[in-house]
């Protein structure tokens, strides 16, 4: 199917339609066969399209510094950040990180259920229709993984989609979970849930009742629409500001408990083996903590010659708001405040901007930002919150979680940029 | 009708603070049967309430692990794998006395501290892409053979729902706090805008 063909015949059909004319009639007017049925999902106003000048592309990703592309089961990949725009990731560039070999669960929601059950007076299981049925919020948050920009995996990174594509934000719509679960009432003894996938591999996770209760949603939408299968059509848990593997996809059953549930994920991948406790491991890390970094220009990206730039960029905290965001373009040595976009929302993507004018020297480029607890590290003050020198992150095999020290992007006088972390 | 709205508003809000000991208000949703709850109430937790009867030996787990799951972790499961998935197949064996070096390598022996968890890893979300194909007695011996791998569990011992909660994993206390707990940041309380 030629696209300018049912584009134009899409055209003629709505300028009928406005003149009041019936469709079949047009066919016949213009000469032309009516319009098969199956072409419409080609149709680039159907279900629109981006311009073909446009190539935004996730990159696929996996944890094993052998093959960072991910292996042959990896359903893992990672946003392009270089070419993101405000604050919104579109849905269909949306981080991934989850296990299915080619195509995530083909859940009917006229067949997907949700149950609550456990420490609850009315143990209750739900339809898609009857949640679509309950009070909505919207809201607007980030999911991170919680091994985002990790150095083992990513000590090669070239791109900011490499360093930090790990994240993406979305205006993510639903039932708050406080609803759900006061729905089934909830008995004195319950003070975590486990939140269960339907995913082949059954992903589950402890959240302690506090956060259930608090701001967590049980999401249908994402972004306008029904969340994406890569993101848990048909329903999936967002737990803002927390590692993204609280985050289930796919929801299908809550159970209230009375303790943790041990999962694998909470024992054995999440936990952070830090040197500082003398091989212990960090249990139950749940915040993600403020992190920032410049999205343009970035790793890959080629200035044409000397002259005015806006320089741009993320932050994010799981904690909080980000109060500030500041920019250095002489590798740290001062520091001027970024401009953020309005409104800053809390657990959220914030976009900020800055001005700047190179002068076709060599230049690092830099951001640093603030929550309301505190400001994003160096990576030699990061290296003293685990107690190593700042040489154990280019080194060790270690998996490091809640990576977020400060990202250098090194400008030569060609005018590449150059990830200048390692 | 906005009247309505900014009632059912506080009522929400209201009901987020009150946790415990409430009425329903939608009446939405049906009342599950005990045996539908019973088919999905599978994750296992420290206690072990879940396990299914059942029960196993290293012995008989040296076989199943040699059909389904050597090709990934290698053949006597000190080895792990190429990568399938997203990160490469675990060694489920050795690794005692690295987690304080450069390269920790976490397996069941060296890093996991409930073996109800071994249990229930195996259960739901193994082999790949096989997942929930293995019979409750398949998982209690590939989780005493793989305990009985790490030196956990003698080759003959059985282990069952009542014995596996009771087993005591090497590096149970090597997490910090010791016991898994949360404090909610005062800083981080109500809600987006």
């Amino acid at each position: 199917m030629q696209p300018g063909k049912t584009g134009r015949r899409r055209f003629l059909k709505e300028s009928a339609a406005l003149a009041g004319l019936t469709v079949g009639t047009i066919g016949s007017a213009s000469g032309q066969a009516p319009q098969k049925a199956e072409s419409d999902g080609e149709d680039f106003r159907a279900y629109g399209s981006h311009s073909r000048f446009e190539n935004p592309r996730r990159k696929p990703s996996g944890m094993d510094p052998e093959h960072p592309g991910g292996g042959t089961g990896s359903g893992a990949s990672l946003t392009p950040l270089q070419d993101s725009i405000g604050i919104i990731t579109p849905s269909s560039l949306h981080f991934v990180v989850s296990r299915f070999r080619n195509a995530p669960p083909d859940l009917d929601p006229q067949e997907h259920r949700l149950l609550i059950h456990g420490l609850v007076d009315r143990p209750l299981i739900f339809t898609l229709a009857e949640l679509k049925r309950l009070p909505s919020v919207s809201r607007i948050h980030f999911l991170e993984c919680a091994g985002n920009g990790s150095p083992v995996e990513r000590r090669n990174a070239k791109t900011v989609q490499e360093t930090h594509g790990w994240t993406s934000c979305s205006e993510w719509t639903g039932v708050p979970l406080s609803v759900l679960l006061t729905e089934a009432g909830l008995q004195k003894a319950a003070s975590w849930i486990v939140a269960e996938s339907a995913d082949a591999g059954k992903h589950a996770k402890s959240i302690p009742l506090e956060k259930a209760m608090d701001d967590v949603l049980v999401a249908y939408a994402q972004n306008g629409e029904a969340v994406r299968p890569e993101q848990g059509y048909p329903l999936r848990l967002v737990v803002p500001g927390w590692e993204g593997v609280n985050n289930v996809k796919w929801l299908r059953r809550i159970k209230l408990v009375d303790q943790p549930y041990m999962t694998h994920s909470e024992t054995t991948q999440y936990p952070s083996i830090r040197p500082i406790l003398e091989g212990k491991a960090l249990w139950f890390n749940f915040e993600m903590e403020p992190k920032s970094v410049i999205t343009f220009p970035s790793g890959g990206h080629r200035l044409p010659g000397r002259g005015f730039y806006e320089i741009t960029g993320l932050a994010w905290s799981g904690r909080s708001a980000i109060r500030s965001v500041e920019v250095s373009v002489d590798g740290g040595k001062t520091w001027k405040h970024a401009e953020l976009q309005a409104p800053v929302l809390r657990m959220a993507h914030t976009r900020f901007r800055f001005a700047w004018n190179w002068d076709g020297e060599e230049a690092v480029l830099q951001s640093r930002c603030t929550d309301e607890k505190g400001v994003q590290p160096t990576l030699t003050a990061l290296a003293k919150i685990w107690g190593v020198n700042p040489d154990y992150f280019n080194t060790t095999l270690n998996r490091i979680n809640h990576f977020n020290p400060i990202q250098p992007w090194n400008v030569t006088r060609d005018g590449s940029v150059l990830n200048g972390l390692f | 009708m906005a009247c309505s709205r900014l009632l059912l508003s506080v009522m929400i809000l209201a009901s987020g603070v009150a946790a415990f000991s409430q009425a329903p208000t939608y009446h939405l949703g049906r009342t599950p049967s005990e045996e539908e709850i019973r088919a999905w109430d599978t994750v296992i937790g420290p206690e072990g309430k879940e396990l299914p009867a059942g029960s196993g030996t290293a012995k008989e787990g040296a076989k199943v692990y040699a059909q389904r799951c050597a090709r990934c972790h290698g053949p006597t499961a000190a080895e792990g794998g190429s990568t399938i998935g997203i990160r490469p197949a675990p060694p489920l064996v050795g690794g005692q006395g690295t987690l304080k070096t450069l390269h920790p390598v976490r397996t069941v022996g060296s890093w996991w501290p409930f073996a109800t968890t071994v249990w229930d890893y195996i259960n739901r979300a193994m082999p790949l892409f096989e997942e929930g194909s293995l019979s409750p007695n398949e998982v209690y011996s590939l989780t005493a053979f793989l305990l009985y791998r790490n030196g956990i569990v003698q080759e003959n011992d059985v282990v069952d729902a009542k014995g596996l909660p009771q087993i005591q994993m090497p590096n149970r206390n090597g997490f910090v706090p010791p016991r898994p707990m949360w404090t909610h940041s005062p800083s981080n309380r109500g809600r987006t805008p």
